[in-house]
């Protein structure tokens, strides 16, 4: 069954696949190698910080990043888990006020901040005006990347209000306007798979008072 | 992720000195080297979080230019009012890269120092010489499409991933660093970044401890500044090649060129050629390239990118 | 109920909430964050241990030796499943690949192991000290090489595949005078849906409940319990929010089987989502296609010859892409021709992916159709009406029960400003841009499915749905709500709507565009028995009662609804079933697509412009959520066009591109305003709704829309999806 014809690409004559080594009964998969016991958990540290105004004390594995402190610690489940790995903007949450992806942001970090999740925006009850545009708007479908574009779309917003510049910005010392192209050109960290784009872009053209 | 201990340091040569300590690393935003925990390419025991540092400020230098503190965020930099009237290109690049959420996170010393893209470093089940020195390379041979096609050797063909470093490259940025020891040193970015050779693993000039404090830009050089990123969607997405330029009214100019190599890819000689026009910059720039068949499109690529650079300017 | 019949005059047709682009009655717990998902559960299981899965390090061969030593006794690991542990598996129905690997290996990513710990940072650091080696065995990675001497598909099950024929294609093609012969590639595509696969499994004794995020419960469920080898009985699944599936959680995937064995081994409730770079490779794909296309035609642009071959692999016991399907339906001519030919790789698994066939079969079709219009120097709109047809080519006798192909595409061209377009390509310049159009038909069949629901109205006057169908994003509560506001007379707000759980009867599921004419069609069913109760319960003798406004009226008397549950509620469960009207009619769903696309004179990139689709699919049962169907769909056709594709390395044999950085999926900025118009239609030989679907319609023929356009910009032809830069750039207008 083992393949004796392995890939010798490198000039050392190393076998390049790496994870198998069908020809060194020896030699573990590249992924393993080098490996002793694990060391036992380095302690939780404590970290402060307010979530939707409220002030949380936490004793975390430093491991922890916001988001799974978020989601697993704090239960809110709003913030979502997409790729883990700032890929796709559905974890986007905003943190004194600014958006940040709370999937490579360890919660330690952020002893002192103020964090706002989709929680904090408003409930089904009583909706932020951007939730309800998006419920106007449909400007979602599977929903689980909604939360995250509904934080960016808030703090998309703000950040044209306060001129930072963009990629599609013709002058960039000029200030920025809530224009379609700009609301799209910020909004591109927030994947929706769904495809939900157009509508989103017509939900914040709604907020902002602007035509999309 | 393996575990680490975490510890927030209170000023940069006790942050150096902690950094001594095998397997410490600093943490800045975090934006990439968490990304690379989570799969074990990165393993760090230690982490030291800089953000306590102040670090975050840009002020005038002396001689007219700016000095940028390494833990100043992308968004931060590419806002400035400074930066963008006289350093647009930095500003430009910046914001081509990566998404709000990212740069609202990232840091300039971080930007400086983020790895490659290469599939095969992020697929631990392949064989890396930059993760794993000595094991081979996965790329060669593999699927090479974004990798580097200039600057290569036979161990990698990972390309800089960084927008930034482009930008800080054209305009002649100098990184200052701190060492375990308190002693400063100022490093030309032409000469931080290395190519692979047959360490692929030494990425920069950076010795162990070595902390970045900030970046300088020399004075402004006036002209044209322009910052073409191509890439197969729209945003969010890393360049298949890049061009930051500085064209002045006669013509002359520098660029420097994203996405073609394991570092910003600039070459001197060729600026010469500007007045000449694209074709015969692209063909200095890339004299001794060895593309891949995947990723052999670059070079025409960048030399009509450069076009589009030059003629821009030319109506600006 | 049994569907036999065309539909007559039903409650459905008063349109007063059906039809009605009424908002998302889950949009406010979506839209807060407050819609829970599979990993979501803390309510459910607050003891939830966390699992991690381990993914094979090669694509084939087996696993010689593991070493599970130091991982077990890492720091709150629970414990770990492998093969070896979970004992004999079963592979399920709809699976071609088992779901947990070892000692044999199937695929790339293919799962080997399940780690469980107290915490997630817990299991993910364990899983790293799981050592495996592997003897690696050649396989087949490389599509063209295996294509070489495949076999034909596409037969019955069990029998060798056939060519279809209809006439004499080869000697009608060798008359023709105008001809086009050519190939085009699509490849391999992931559904990348933003939600991971993820499942939350509770034992409780030997009755097994998971929490997941499947499309098709029913079919979740069965694969779940033939796996464990248990009765399905015992087996629950529960999924009321899918954060999107494409096809991809149509099955059972390995998050399921291995929260349930790992739930099974630590005696407590697992929960496990897979991490991102793990599920393009270890879930399934839509196949990479190669295709043929010949078309002749008579100088006045009837075809008289088509023919239309594809080619595709897949795992041993894999099935073919079916990317001729719309070949056989789509267009007249007298003689005709598609055969698929099917090879085994040992690739990842591919299956179903939104629109499987006749999305990457409309990307090949839908040029070919654009390069046949200009060999004749028609305009590919007209070429496309001309060529209508409004019976099954390969039967004549079998009429579609609607088809508005060429309003479709008449009124599109007039919406569009088609007129505007070039003939010519290459023409239209704008700053750096060329500028240019493209158009396409766009074609889905409907699938009728057997669909079930129970339907209770309380005491309160309150309706209560009950269905194991699923929303994915497709708006199925809200489409059922109103479905059962129209049928009982009541508000909106007066339904409840509850989804996704085995307890409830069996629907359609989530998939091939045929859930929610389907399952609707179950509630209309299920209603009109609670009409009966009702009707029986208040005392009415006539069938001919009106359900309005809270009341029943039949002749002059009018009675309040609740006054029928004042002794208790009332509860009817009934289902949909088919007769053979979809073999005497051909039910499809039609439209057009317009794209207007800028590609970068300099660099070569394409970017949209402008984006229009005519529909004609049935009644559309609500327009707000249909038209997202339909720009969802539209956007990630221009994915295919432009971006999407799964790189395989051809020495290793995985798909090297796996994550969302990797692999790029349209983003904000890639896509522009999207015009949908829907035609009016109610499809009576469909069910009682008059509805299909429009969820994959919206896909096919939108990549050779924008391929169209490019060629239409550039004047260079690209027939290898997708169309990135490197495949004109040579060819691009000189610059300055």
């Amino acid at each position: 069954m083992a393949d004796s014809s392995e890939f010798t690409v490198s000039r050392r004559g190393v076998i390049v696949g790496g994870a198998a080594t069908a020809m060194a009964a020896s030699a573990p998969a590249e992924a393993q190698t080098q490996r002793s016991t694990m060391p036992a958990d380095p302690p939780a540290m404590a970290v402060t910080f307010k979530v939707n105004g409220k002030p949380r004390t936490l004793s975390l594995d430093p491991r922890t990043t916001l988001l799974d402190t978020l989601r697993e610690h704090l239960h809110l489940t709003g913030t979502k888990k997409g790729c883990d790995h700032g890929q796709c903007g559905a974890c986007t949450v905003l943190v004194n006020g600014e958006r940040i992806n709370s999937c490579l942001s360890l919660a330690l970090q952020h002893d002192g901040d103020s964090i706002t999740t989709i929680e904090g925006l408003g409930t089904p009850e009583k909706l932020h005006p951007m939730q309800a545009a998006f419920v106007r708007h449909d400007g979602y479908q599977c929903g689980y990347c909604t939360p995250g574009q509904i934080c960016s779309a808030v703090a998309v917003l703000d950040e044209i209000k306060r001129g930072i510049p963009s990629h599609v910005q013709a002058d960039l010392t000029a200030e920025p306007q809530a224009s379609g192209i700009e609301m799209r050109e910020r909004m591109s960290g927030n994947i929706c798979r769904c495809g939900a784009y157009s509508n989103i872009a017509d939900a914040m053209a709604d907020v902002a008072g602007a035509k999309a | 992720m393996r575990p680490f201990t975490y510890e927030r340091a209170k000023d940069a040569v006790s942050a150096a000195r902690a950094a001594t300590k095998p397997g410490a690393k600093f943490l800045a935003g975090g934006t990439n080297l968490l990304d690379l925990m989570k799969i074990e390419v990165e393993t760090p025991t230690h982490l030291i979080d800089v953000q306590d540092l102040k670090l975050d400020r840009i002020e005038k230098t002396k001689d007219g230019g700016l000095r940028i503190g390494a833990f100043v965020t992308n968004t931060a930099l590419a806002a400035d009012e400074r930066v963008r009237r006289d350093y647009g290109v930095l500003s430009r690049a910046i914001v081509a890269g990566a998404s709000g959420q990212l740069r609202n996170k990232a840091t300039t010393a971080g930007n400086l120092l983020q790895r490659t893209r290469c599939p095969y470093f992020y697929d631990t089940n392949m064989a890396c010489n930059k993760r794993k020195p000595g094991s081979g390379c996965g790329a060669i041979g593999g699927y090479s499409r974004q990798l580097a096609i200039v600057g290569t050797s036979s161990d990698c063909i990972a390309t800089n991933p960084s927008d930034m470093n482009v930008a800080m490259r054209v305009l002649d940025a100098v990184v200052e660093t701190v060492n375990p020891e308190g002693r400063t040193r100022a490093i030309p970015i032409a000469d931080f970044h290395r190519l692979p050779g047959n360490t692929p693993h030494i990425e920069t000039a950076l010795q162990p401890g070595e902390l970045i404090t900030a970046v300088t830009l020399p004075r402004p050089v006036g002209g044209t500044h322009i910052y073409e990123k191509v890439r197969d969607r729209a945003s969010y997405a890393f360049a298949l090649v890049s061009v930051a330029a500085i064209v002045q009214k006669d013509g002359s100019g520098r660029i420097a060129v994203g996405g073609v190599a394991h570092k910003p890819w600039r070459v001197e000689a060729a600026e010469a050629a500007m007045p000449q026009g694209a074709k015969a910059v692209t063909a200095r720039l890339f004299a001794d390239a060895r593309p891949t068949k995947d990723n052999e499109y670059k070079v025409p690529l960048v030399e009509r990118t450069l076009a589009a650079a030059i003629s821009q300017a030319r109506t600006a | 109920m049994k569907f036999t019949e065309p539909a007559s005059t039903n409650p459905i047709d008063r349109m007063t909430v059906v039809g009605r682009p009424h908002d998302r009655i889950d949009g406010p717990r979506k839209t807060t964050g407050t819609a829970p998902y599979a990993y979501e559960r803390h309510a459910e299981a607050p003891n939830a241990a966390y699992g991690w899965i381990i993914g094979a390090a090669i694509a084939k061969g087996r696993i010689r030796s593991m070493n599970l030593d130091d991982a077990r006794g890492a720091p709150g690991v629970l414990g770990i499943v492998t093969a070896a542990e979970a004992g004999k598996l079963a592979k399920g129905n709809f699976n071609t690949a088992k779901l947990l690997g070892g000692p044999e290996i199937d695929h790339y990513h293919q799962a080997v192991a399940i780690v469980v710990a107290e915490s997630f940072e817990q299991a993910r650091a364990a899983a790293g000290l799981v050592r495996i080696d592997y003897d690696r065995a050649k396989g087949q990675y490389d599509l063209d090489e295996a294509l070489k001497g495949a076999p034909l598909a596409g037969g019955e099950e069990g029998k060798p595949g056939k060519e279809d024929r209809t006439g004499s294609f080869e000697s009608a093609f060798d008359a023709a005078p105008v001809k086009l012969d050519a190939e085009y590639t699509t490849p391999d595509h992931s559904h990348a849906m933003m939600e991971p696969f993820a499942s939350l499994a509770i034992w409780e004794g030997d009755q097994l409940t998971v929490w997941t995020s499947n499309q098709m419960i029913a079919w979740g469920r069965g694969d779940l319990a033939k796996t464990l080898g248990m009765p399905k009985e015992k087996v629950r699944l529960i999924s009321p929010y899918v954060g999107g599936g494409f096809g991809g959680k149509l099955f059972l995937r390995a998050d399921a089987v291995m929260a349930a064995l790992g739930a099974k081994a630590v005696g407590r409730p697992v929960k496990v989502a897979m991490q991102r770079p793990l599920m393009a490779n270890n879930a399934t794909h839509r196949p990479a296609t190669t295709q043929r296309i010949r078309i002749g035609a008579t100088k006045d642009g009837a075809i008289q010859a088509i023919a239309h071959e594809s080619g595709s692999g897949d795992q041993p016991g894999g099935g073919p892409e079916t990317a001729v399907n719309q070949t056989k339906l789509l267009y007249a001519g007298p003689n005709r021709l598609t055969a698929m030919r099917l090879a085994v790789l040992n690739l990842p698994e591919g299956n179903a992916m939104r629109a499987p066939g006749e999305a990457p079969g409309m990307m090949a079709l839908e040029i070919a159709m654009d390069e046949m219009a200009e060999k004749l120097g028609m305009d590919p709109v007209a070429f496309r009406v001309k060529n209508d047809t409004q019976v099954d080519p390969e039967k004549p006798e079998r009429r579609f029960s609607q088809r508005q192909l060429v309003r479709c595409l008449e009124e599109g061209a007039q919406r569009f400003g088609w007129s505007q377009r070039s003939a010519k390509p290459a023409q239209v310049r704008d700053g750096r841009w060329l500028v240019g159009m493209g158009v396409a038909a766009a074609f889905r069949n409907h699938m009728n499915m057997k669909s079930g629901a129970r339907v209770t109205l309380n005491k309160d006057g309150r309706v209560v749905v009950e269905t194991d169908m699923t929303d994915i994003g497709t708006g199925s509560y809200t489409i059922i709500a109103q479905t059962a506001a129209e049928m009982m007379g009541v508000p909106m707000d007066a339904v409840d709507v509850r989804l996704g759980d085995s307890d409830y009867p069996v629907s359609a599921g989530s998939g091939g565009q045929f859930g929610a004419a389907n399952a609707t069609a179950g509630v209309y069913a299920a209603c009109v028995k609670l009409r009966e109760a009702v009707a029986q319960r208040l005392g009415f003798n006539s069938a001919d009662l009106n359900f309005a406004d809270g009341r029943v009226t039949g002749g002059n008397r009018s009675v309040a609804l609740r006054d029928a549950v004042t002794s208790g509620p009332l509860t009817a469960e009934d289902r949909i079933e088919f007769g053979t009207l979809d073999k005497s009619y051909q039910l499809s769903t039609f439209g057009a697509h317009f794209v207007e696309v800028g590609v970068d004179a300099y660099t070569g990139v394409t970017r949209l412009r402008r984006m229009l689709a005519v529909c004609a699919a049935g009644r559309i049962l609500n327009p707000k959520a249909a038209r997202s169907q339909m720009i969802g769909a539209m956007t990630m056709g221009v994915g295919s066009a432009l971006m999407e594709e799964l790189a395989v390395d051809k020495r290793f044999g995985f798909f090297v591109n796996h994550d969302l950085a990797g692999y790029e999926v349209p983003v904000h900025a890639d896509i522009p305003h999207q015009e949908v118009i829907f035609l009016e239609e109610a499809d009576d030989k469909a069910n009682p709704m008059k509805a299909k679907g429009v969820g994959e319609l919206g896909l096919c023929g939108v990549g050779a829309a924008v391929a169209n356009a490019v060629y239409n910009a550039t004047g260079v032809r690209i027939r290898d999806y997708p169309l990135t830069l490197e495949k004109h750039l040579d060819r691009l207008p000189a610059i300055a």
